[in-house]
């Protein structure tokens, strides 16, 4: 059966161009960039021009790229560094809708005597500043925010944030994970010290990530070890991934005038489920979202359940389902949101990607419509007996904690 | 993703039994339905049965769930093992029963096949008259503020399925799976529940040892009362139950069944399962119970 991937924003296929371009540094040129022979060397000279290449999807500079392995080293080494930067500052501001690699981090540094403030989003998903006003103070070390929302795509206003924090010199860091290769990102122009990119998420491997941080921001490793990347991430380089990240780079840049592709076929995708399907909703902003994500809460059914019977069909999707998480709560994104509990747990979430075509969105507008009627029909939440619900259905998480 | 068994699997994709069951107005013939969940816990099942009122016996069964695949395939499985059996006999069904009957569910999925045995024995106390609204969770102190859980329905689906870390109260009934809050509460319930245990097996069988030959009735009568008040009660206590020792006469044990207990016809159900298989297994075998 052919494999209809729409969850591009849990991972991504690796681009062939990707592939054919590291593939050389797993085989015939596997030296040490650090090394003083030339057979070492060249494979250094390889990854500058892979370093050049992020560097310039992110408007940056060359010696602002740190090369890492994941989104998550990059906000856990962010953070770290922001606060060891302005050791005296114990307050940190983040947003309730964060990915666990901050949310997890803050956490812990609250039991480490560190006041964090997360701050609040509303039923679109979106910030609202005069709280992020109201918050900062000359004691905030660091203001971390996503540039989107995984889960919704919801884009947040970053330079907007970014100055705020400027003003009481805190540090700026933004996890763009969803982001690169997606919107247009300068950090020439930017409030932004500190930037977290991912390479799985725009069709390099699993294993390599990037971290981005501004000249002259006071860095401190998270690592300590050897020398490489300036001192700023010891152990020896992956340059097979720094290579697939330099070419997944260079790709990106050069996509991104397309993207408007994807959001076509995104809207007629979700145009389309619906005008067939009743009682369903986009969640989050309709316009301050990423082109490629589409979240939509199919109400008095249970997202794991509609993604088994999509599977069958070779449809990938998520959801933010209590089921499908492991954790008995579902999506702290949707609910963060203040989402009926219907909607929470049957939201599904179709994250697109430059390989999706026309045929594929057809092929999903076919068997949804039929998916949510067989589960209605199993369901004991069908119109007629919603008085069971009522005072259930309206409950927001916060009610029930 | 989930490893679930192809019965599971074939369960969710064929699903038996789904729907309502319109009552047919037959004389003879009952329709009930028992409901457990909600909306905000993220599952919900209203299981139909069809009653054969003079035999006791369950004539169809038919479910409606919200849920996740695990849910809707034990639903299903339930409607199956259920049709045919008397009351009395459903009532017995655990949802370890459940469980078994697809293969196995992944750890973090039981309390889906606990939601299916909730659901029968609402459907059944429902149809028996039995006042549930406050079985469980109104008695006793809410230590899951997240999905509502007393300690009592804590302490008897640990002591029920042998359950010894927190991690399995909540995969079993969701208890410590929303904040995590309670988690260190519930691992004290565990300790106190092994605790007892173990206090109530090593006097009894210090017991037994020290007699070496057999038992007097005055030692008959202490080992009952302790398993009795240590063992039984606090389960029956959990479904609003109880009970007490009447009399023992050589090895027939007279008792007193109060509360939900006094008036639900599944008690010979918990005379056999919890009360005298308990007794034998902790007492001597050869004992009998008798509801007097």
């Amino acid at each position: 059966m052919t494999v209809i991937y729409l969850d591009n924003n849990a991972t991504t296929k690796v681009d062939s161009a990707v592939l054919e371009a590291m593939l050389p540094y797993l085989t015939e040129y596997y030296g040490n960039p650090s090394s003083m022979h030339s057979f070492g060397g060249q494979v250094g000279k390889a990854v500058k021009q892979a370093r050049e290449h992020v560097a310039a999807l992110l408007g940056a500079e060359e010696s602002e790229i740190v090369f890492n392995s994941c989104g998550t080293e990059g906000n856990n080494t962010a953070i770290r560094a922001a606060l060891a930067a302005q050791p005296d500052r114990r307050h940190i501001i983040t947003t309730q809708v964060e990915h666990p690699a901050i949310l997890n981090v803050c956490k812990q540094l609250e039991k480490q005597g560190y006041t964090v403030t997360y701050l609040s989003v509303n039923r679109q998903g979106q910030l609202d500043l005069m709280e992020l006003e109201a918050a900062i103070t000359g004691n905030t070390a660091l203001v971390s925010t996503m540039y989107a929302n995984n889960e919704t795509g919801v884009i947040f206003p970053i330079e907007q944030i970014g100055a705020i924090a400027k003003e009481y010199g805190a540090a700026f860091h933004v996890d763009a994970v969803q982001v690169a290769g997606k919107l247009n990102l300068n950090m020439k122009t930017s409030t932004i010290d500190l930037l977290t990119i991912s390479g799985h998420k725009l069709h390099a491997p699993k294993g390599i990530g990037v971290l981005y941080v501004r000249r002259g921001f006071r860095f401190r490793p998270l690592l300590l070890g050897g020398h490489q990347e300036r001192g700023r991430r010891a152990g020896t380089e992956n340059v097979p991934g720094m290579i697939a990240m330099g070419k997944a780079a260079e790709i990106a840049n050069f996509e991104l005038k397309y993207m408007q592709r994807e959001t076509r076929l995104r809207d007629r995708l979700e145009r389309g489920l619906l005008a067939a399907i009743s009682d369903c909703e986009v969640n989050g902003h309709l316009t301050e979202r990423l082109p490629n994500t589409s979240n939509i809460g199919f109400k008095y059914i249970e997202g794991e359940a509609i993604l088994l019977l999509l599977n069958q069909y070779g449809i990938c999707a998520s959801s933010g389902s209590a089921c499908t998480s492991g954790s008995l709560e579902p999506s702290h994104v949707l609910r963060a949101m203040g989402l009926p509990y219907t909607t929470l747990h049957g939201s599904i979430r179709f994250s697109l990607s430059r390989y999706t075509t026309d045929a594929e969105v057809d092929r999903v507008l076919e068997v949804m419509p039929g998916i949510v009627k067989r589960l209605r029909e199993i369901s004991p939440f069908n119109n007629d007996q919603a008085e069971w619900l009522q005072d259930r259905e309206t409950a927001t998480v916060g009610a029930k904690a | 993703m989930w490893d679930y068994t192809d019965k599971v699997l074939d369960l969710f994709y064929n699903p038996k039994n789904q729907g309502a069951i319109d009552d047919p107005n037959e004389a003879g013939v009952a329709v009930v339905f028992g409901e457990v969940g909600s909306i905000a816990c993220g599952d919900a099942l209203r299981l139909h049965l069809k009653i054969n009122i003079e035999q006791d016996t369950i004539l169809d069964s038919r479910f409606q769930t919200f849920g996740c695949t695990s849910a809707i395939a034990s639903s299903s499985a339930l409607t199956e093992m259920i049709k045919g059996l008397t009351l009395d006999q459903a009532l017995n069904l655990s949802n370890k029963d459940i469980a078994e009957y697809l293969g196995g569910l992944p750890e973090a999925k039981m309390h889906c096949s606990v939601m299916g045995q909730e659901a029968l024995e609402a459907a059944i106390y429902k149809y028996r008259g039995i006042e549930i609204e406050h079985h469980d969770e109104d008695e006793g102190a809410l230590v899951c503020t997240c999905f509502g859980i007393s300690d009592n329905k804590i302490r008897r689906v640990i002591i029920e399925n042998d359950l010894s870390t927190a991690e399995q109260v909540t995969n079993y009934i969701k208890a410590g799976g929303g904040c995590g809050s309670c988690l260190a509460n519930i691992e004290d319930i565990i300790a106190a529940v092994q605790a007892e245990t173990a206090t109530t097996s090593a006097r009894v069988a210090a017991e037994l040892e020290r007699a070496n030959q057999p038992l007097t009735t005055i030692q008959k009568i202490n080992l009952i009362q302790q398993v009795l008040t240590e063992e039984v009660r606090p389960v029956l206590m959990a479904d609003g139950g109880d009970v007490e020792l009447y009399d023992l006469e050589g090895d027939i044990v007279k008792v007193v069944l109060k509360g939900a207990c006094g008036s639900c016809s599944s008690s010979t159900a918990t005379l056999k399962v919890a009360i005298e298989a308990r007794l034998q297994e902790r007492v001597l075998p050869s004992l009998t119970v008798q509801a007097v």
